[in-house]
């Protein structure tokens, strides 16, 4: 009789469904390696080493970057995320006027993180960080400035 | 069968207080068991939604609420005392007076039922000889309030959250009470606590064999669809209505919702112990010598509840949501007929006195 | 199981209007849906788009042609990375370069990778959608491992912005192929338990079977594609029809899972199966991918030549074209997105009819569009 039949095959598959759920529940209530969330500010995130967090511009020991103010990254972002405000200065040595800049300014709340600056960038001035505590109270602090106060060309990057 | 002489503690006090102190004492006694359920039900209800949450994470792998107290067990005191200083925010469009009543409605109906309910030896707050029959009547009291915010909320959301739960309401009384039924046939009472007297020596499950475990399913089933829960909550259905007939009540309004559902949730597990596994009654009697009787009551009928409201947990985090004409199909075609026979059979049975005892 | 008809008789009822949507939590995203509704039954949709439109489509006429890339994956975001791979391959065919095997091999791999991941979030959804909650956290586990995987080697979990003209972003990650081969062994273990507790089950082989029936004809005629497409019979993947990157370069084995019924439970069967077919794939290639490099040359500039230009592929949710007409110039003339989401919606107004909400709720669920992707 299909009448019984559907009946009890009915509550076989609904066995077999509360089988795959008690498999699941009995093993995590027992040992946590089977709880797949983290207590996030407890256990540290896990970020990986690539991760394209927001842009940073890296300095060495004496506050000097490798940024000659080319512009590469600005004309490669496609949203207008980077702006560098620049200056050409009168190197005494060479008596030659050389582009320096002011401020590599870095719009991080329209960054899509395209990676598109960082690969146009011909001298490795800019690179990701895997920094993803980005939120702020005021839209104004996601404005940075990538190079640091008083920083300066590092010497030998221009040729 | 109708046991009049069995110790109750709540008419203890009563009838101590009314001698003591006349009028006065019986009217503050009466104040003092309705404030000891109160308190019960605030209780229960707070901690059976924080089990709930965690059950519900350990089915999913997560850890639920973990961080107010030692193991999150006073998340739910915050959640209620946030939801206190809620404002109450609702439509200026509703139906004032059914949009306020049908949450009192809902949890008058579930603290009414509480109180038939023996949680132990002599600890029931009126122990009335038509319990079970109290309990079945008062329960549809709730789907009054149910409606009333469906309808009052004026959104049309809620207006079919409503109807579903009438619906549905409707529908799965009937299978309950013959499941009920054929338990009161063994049991020949209606009174709870002569229900559990006549299953001392064999707990119906058992007694009834067959026809009872058929009986018990439908309970149970029946029992899902009562307490709004899945895989029968479509009244809150929330992949469709959003939040169904409570999608309007904020603060305090939707904690009683909240609440209501989960002490139903407690009563249904409440009188299928009571019905099926002996209440308070240890298994085979292995507490019957120790003394503390009334704890002892307590602690077997709160471990069998516990077991019976885990087991309705489990089915609402594995089963999808029926639908409405599923749902009826179900009740109609298959608990009703299945139900109908099931008492006959279990007459026959009770006739002929083919019963295992032990 | 057919639509639902009740014998009303002399009971007047009166039609009403259901806004469902935008705010609704089975319309996953935006949509708004206009519901004509006989008590529980929907007599009309009436789909109302434009909540998060973005006009990606101007917005390319304004960006160099590497610059589109990251605006494709905004659209489709759960298929982000087939949707860059199809621009990278409409430009590398204008451009008529041909790039490194590595990097088509790459490229289909994460690609395929990208699909389970789609699908596993789709049956976590579909699962909530018809009310079991649990299947979502189950599916959240295993896409978190292919979120990781991408991570470790794009630098971002949804939107990677990997393809570029000519080749990939990043070289893979020592541990790409280490991670990819635990992971399929561990989806393979899991899709039958996810078929006992969710495909097996009674209540929802009841809510699927015979529910949003779309017929072969009507598939066609709408525009379907990808799986809604495949569970009315129609062989449609463009992985066969018109292959690329490695399913052109390499001989890859692998079935298209087709269905006739066009049910809610064909498309649900079709979908579960691909999971297994995008691991077959994954399988073939993952063990030799070859070293010749991630990009081949472009110019730091890339023009395209005068010309109209159209690629398909296919993506999670089904035939995705990118049509770009270039005037010569370093950003295009006209840029078109051909989005799958937008066709099978278009089968939702034919099939939803004479359903019951929680049905429709269901279809919706099983035509698996994502909102972003029909609006642009």
């Amino acid at each position: 009789m299909s009448y019984i039949g559907d009946v009890i095959g009915g509550i076989k598959t609904l066995l077999t469904g509360m089988k795959v759920t008690g498999g699941y529940f009995f093993p995590s209530i027992i040992n946590k390696k089977y709880i797949i969330t983290r207590q996030y500010p407890d256990e540290p995130a896990i970020v990986m080493d690539r991760f394209k967090g927001e842009v940073v511009m890296w300095h060495n020991e004496n506050n000097e970057h490798r940024c000659t103010g080319c512009q590469a990254c600005e004309i490669a972002c496609p949203n207008g995320s980077i702006e560098i405000i620049w200056d050409r200065v009168l190197n005494e040595e060479t008596g030659k006027k050389v582009k320096v800049i002011d401020q590599h300014i870095y719009h991080l709340g329209m960054c899509t993180m395209c990676n598109l600056c960082i690969q146009a960038c011909p001298t490795n001035a800019i690179m990701w960080s895997t920094n993803f505590h980005n939120s702020t109270y005021d839209r104004s602090q996601l404005t940075k400035v990538l190079n640091k106060p008083g920083s300066k060309l590092m010497a030998g990057v221009e040729e | 069968m109708i046991l009049t002489n069995t110790t109750n503690y709540f008419g203890d006090l009563v009838s101590f207080l009314a001698e003591k102190m006349g009028i006065g004492g019986q009217i503050l006694a009466y104040v003092i068991v309705a404030a000891v359920y109160l308190g019960f039900f605030a209780i229960a209800g707070l901690l059976l939604v924080y089990i709930e949450r965690r059950v519900a994470a350990f089915f999913q792998l997560r850890l639920g609420p973990n961080r107010v107290g030692p193991h999150g067990i006073f998340q739910t005191i915050a959640d209620a005392l946030k939801l206190l200083s809620k404002e109450i925010f609702g439509t200026n469009r509703k139906d004032n007076l059914l949009y306020t009543t049908a949450y009192y409605l809902v949890i008058i109906a579930a603290l009414v039922s509480l109180s038939v309910i023996p949680f132990s030896i002599g600890v029931q707050a009126y122990d009335l000889n038509i319990g079970v029959f109290f309990i079945s009547a008062v329960s549809s009291v709730g789907v009054l309030g149910i409606l009333f915010g469906g309808w009052g909320s004026n959104n049309k959301y809620s207006l079919i959250g409503g109807m579903r739960s009438g619906l549905q309401m409707i529908s799965y009384e009937l299978s309950s009470g013959l499941a009920i039924l054929t338990i009161i046939l063994l049991a020949g009472t209606l009174q709870m606590s002569g229900i559990i007297e006549a299953q001392r020596d064999t707990w119906f499950i058992l007694k009834g064999h067959i026809p009872a475990w058929i009986a018990f399913f439908i309970f149970v089933i029946a029992g899902t669809a009562e307490s709004n829960r899945t895989p029968f909550d479509l009244p809150e259905g929330e992949a469709e209505l959003g939040a169904g007939y409570h999608s309007e009540y904020s603060g305090m309004g939707f904690a009683y919702f909240f609440l209501a559902e989960f002490i139903n949730m407690f009563i249904i597990a409440a009188v299928g112990v009571t019905l099926f596994f002996g209440g308070w009654l240890a298994p085979f009697g292995i507490t019957d010598t120790l003394p503390w009787q009334p704890l002892w009551g307590a602690v077997w009928f709160f471990l069998k509840v516990a077991v019976f409201i885990f087991f309705m947990m489990w089915f609402r985090w594995t089963f999808p949501r029926l639908r409405i004409d599923q749902l009826l199909t179900l009740e109609w075609k298959y608990l009703l007929p299945i139900g109908l026979l099931n008492i006959v059979l279990m007459a026959v049975i009770v006739y002929y006195n083919v019963l295992i005892s032990f | 199981m057919k639509t639902v008809t009740l014998n009303t008789g002399d009971l007047k009822s009166q039609e009403y209007f259901l806004n469902m949507g935008p705010q609704h939590p089975a319309t996953h995203g935006v949509l708004r849906l206009i519901l004509t509704m006989d008590g529980e039954i929907v007599k009309n949709i009436e789909p109302d788009l434009g909540y998060i439109h973005r006009s990606i489509e101007k917005q390319c006429e304004y960006e160099g042609y590497k610059q589109i890339i990251h605006l494709t994956d905004r659209m489709d975001y759960l298929s982000s990375h087939i949707n860059n791979e199809a621009v990278a391959l409409a430009i590398e065919q204008a451009l008529e370069i041909e790039v490194p095997e590595r990097v088509k091999v790459i490229r289909t791999i994460m690609g395929e990778l990208t699909r389970i991941a789609s699908h596993l979030l789709w049956w976590g959804v579909m699962g909530m959608d018809v009310g079991a909650l649990t299947t979502f956290m189950y599916a959240f586990r295993d896409r978190e491992m292919i979120n990781d995987i991408m991570e470790e080697t794009c630098g971002a979990r949804l939107t990677m912005s990997y393809s570029t003209p000519g080749g990939v972003m990043f070289d893979l990650h020592p541990n790409f192929q280490k991670r990819v081969k635990e992971f399929i062994p561990h989806l393979r273990s899991v899709i039958p338990k996810y078929d006992e507790l969710l495909t097996g089950n009674v209540i929802f082989q009841k809510r699927m079977k015979g529910v949003g029936v779309l017929s072969y004809e009507d598939a066609i005629s709408h525009g379907a594609s990808g799986p809604v497409a495949r569970g009315s019979g129609v062989s449609c993947d463009r992985r066969i029809k018109d292959p690329y990157s490695a399913f052109k370069a390499r001989d890859i084995k692998f079935n298209e899972i087709l269905f006739t019924e066009g049910d809610n439970l064909a498309r649900y069967n079709v979908r579960m199966k691909e999971m297994l077919e995008s691991l077959n794939i994954i399988e073939q290639l993952i063990d030799n991918i070859p070293d010749d490099g991630i990009q081949a040359k472009t110019k730091a500039l890339i023009k395209l030549p005068k010309g109209e230009f159209l690629q398909r592929v296919e993506t999670a949710r089904g035939d995705m074209g990118v049509y770009i007409v270039s005037d010569g110039k370093k950003n295009p003339y006209r840029v078109k997105f051909r989005s799958p989401g937008f066709s099978n919606l278009n089968a939702l107004i034919e099939i939803g009819k004479g359903h019951l909400i929680a049905d429709l709720v269901a279809i919706m669920s099983t035509l698996d569009f994502v909102v972003p992707d029909i609006d642009r």
